[in-house]
């Protein structure tokens, strides 16, 4: 067989059978080694894939023209006819093998196939705790008819917390918000906020409305209420105008996760909205960790000269940026590790700090990430493992 | 050292690739281009399958003498293993990381005997 068709075998899935259980077989080993039987592990950021289930999600579409149109099919006959499509390459040509194969995944008999595939990855990697994300609609924010974002996220939600989360108490999520509406946000909020499962709210990155805009104070407002965590989900828009001349994936990626998250992190700190909404937790999410010290001591520089352009601030962005925000840690950025330490002592990593693992993408991190790094205490392992998702989420683990 | 019998030479078929466990350690065998490899299956990033992973030339940068990008290719010189969970690549015949030479993964000889193969470990 050439080079060229091991790579076709790959990227077309052609290599038989795919179980979630094989693929992570050493993480599970890396979970017994380190007895994560006895560690409370939360994961804050995993994801699934809602593009496989679009005919069971399109019949909660309370739009009739909408719903119809999810019945048809993107231009490569795909079931995708509301998504945006991009040219991405997150497999890195078929290299990582999980995204050619996780069709090939069959599930067990009695549940819907997602839930046996997330058991799955937890039991294998080790976690107790599972925060759920869709996977395309991750792009939705960019979706030039906002009635899309709208329609899709509410069917979305109505699906998984009706159809999914229900067969297994370990699995939750963070309602997706269709930001581009406040008044359909709001709706969102009051609707599912009290749902079995339901332990906050995500907004996803890739969007341009501001989030100090007045429209959104009333949505803030109802999340604060109700004691849970809203999460800006890191996203990338691969034609974002800066982006255009990015070649790659890697490029793109490496910017895009964190560019965003840092003009509505930038905004919500100098608009003063931890003190406005004190009690509300920002997570912020997916864009690792290497960014919040240049955002922190780039901030605070500009405050100390122009206190005047941040009325509501009663102390520098940096404390709020360590009290009222929260961070998820993947992609670890783990390169230096004096660096590291030094983001972790920056953002209070004891407390503010909440393992994901973002699996099944590309990028995925393990618990190994954290429980392995030689500057935590031990007690600050289990904190950032799970014990601060088990506060910010108010799990009533066993 | 000690040769660790794996299996029947004829059993290697295709793009087969064989375990054999050696202590706590799972090595895996397989052939490509008619040699054999033999890999401890646990990647330096962490700790992936990495020798399940696929087998293709390093890409290369093709540059033109003023230094113009005219396009990239494999190599046919450099081969690596790519491992499936995150894409670390490795070399093939050194088990050399490509992100970084000094990092490895663990790579062992392997000796066809009376039709039988086994690695050195
Ligand atoms: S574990 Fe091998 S690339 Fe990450």
């Amino acid at each position: 067989m050439t080079q060229s068709d091991l790579v076709r075998e790959a990227i077309s899935g052609t290599r038989p059978g795919f179980d979630s259980r094989q693929h992570l077989a050493n993480a599970r080993k890396q979970a017994v080694e380190r007895n994560y039987a006895d560690i409370l592990i939360v994961d804050a950021d995993a994801h699934h894939y809602e593009n496989d289930s679009l005919g069971e999600i399109a019949k909660y579409i309370e739009d009739p023209v909408i719903r119809h149109r999810a019945q048809g099919t993107d231009k490569y006959g795909k079931a995708q006819s509301l998504s945006m499509e991009y040219n991405q390459n997150q497999s890195v040509a078929g290299r990582i093998v999980r995204y050619p194969k996780r069709r090939q995944e069959v599930g067990d008999p009695g549940v819907p196939r997602d839930v046996s595939i997330v058991r799955r990855q937890m039991e294998s990697i080790g976690i107790d705790y599972q925060v759920q994300f869709p996977t395309p609609m991750l792009h939705l924010g960019m979706h030039p008819d906002p009635q899309i974002e709208t329609a899709l996220s509410w069917a979305y939600t109505r699906w998984l917390t009706e159809e999914i989360l229900p067969h297994d108490d370990r699995i939750m999520t963070l309602v997706y918000l269709p930001f581009t509406d406040p008044d359909a946000s709001l709706r969102a909020v009051e609707t599912f906020g009290s749902r079995p499962g339901v332990v906050g709210f995500m907004v996803t990155g890739a969007r341009y409305k501001a989030v100090h805009d007045n429209a959104y104070m009333k949505v803030y407002r109802a999340i604060e209420e109700r004691d849970l965590p809203i999460a800006f989900h890191a996203s990338s828009y691969p034609h974002e105008r800066m982006f255009e001349g990015m070649n790659k994936f890697l490029s793109a990626h490496a910017l895009g996760f964190t560019f965003y998250n840092m003009v509505h992190l930038t905004n919500c700190v100098i608009n003063g909205l931890p003190e406005r909404f004190p009690s509300l937790k920002w997570i912020w999410m997916e864009s690792g960790l290497a960014w919040i010290p240049f955002m922190m001591q780039r901030l605070d520089n500009e405050y100390s000269m122009r206190t005047s352009e941040a009325p509501l601030l009663k102390m520098k962005p940096s404390e709020y940026m360590r009290r009222n925000f929260y961070y998820t840690t993947q992609p670890i950025e783990d390169g230096n590790l004096e660096a590291l330490e030094l983001t972790m002592r920056m953002v209070n990593a004891e407390s503010q700090l909440l393992f994901a693992s973002d699996y099944p993408h590309w990028d995925f991190n393990l618990p190994s990430t954290i429980y392995d790094l030689p500057f935590l205490s031990m007690d600050a392992k289990r904190n950032i493992l799970g014990e601060n998702a088990r506060r910010i989420f108010h799990l009533e683990t066993t | 050292m000690t040769d660790v019998f794996v299996a029947r030479a004829e059993e290697f078929d295709g793009d087969a690739r064989l375990a054999v466990e050696h202590g706590p350690i799972q090595i895996l065998v397989f052939r490509h281009a008619g040699r054999f490899y033999a890999f401890e299956n646990r990647c330096a990033h962490s700790g992936g399958p990495v020798a399940e992973g696929t087998v293709l030339g390093r890409v290369e940068a093709v540059l033109g003498p003023d230094m113009t990008c005219l396009g990239e290719r494999f190599s046919t010189d450099e081969l690596h293993l790519v491992c499936p969970w995150h894409g670390w690549e490795y070399d093939l015949e050194t088990g050399e990381y490509a992100g970084d030479r000094s990092v490895r993964i663990n790579r062992f000889d392997v000796v066809e005997r009376d039709g039988a193969v086994y690695v050195r470990a």
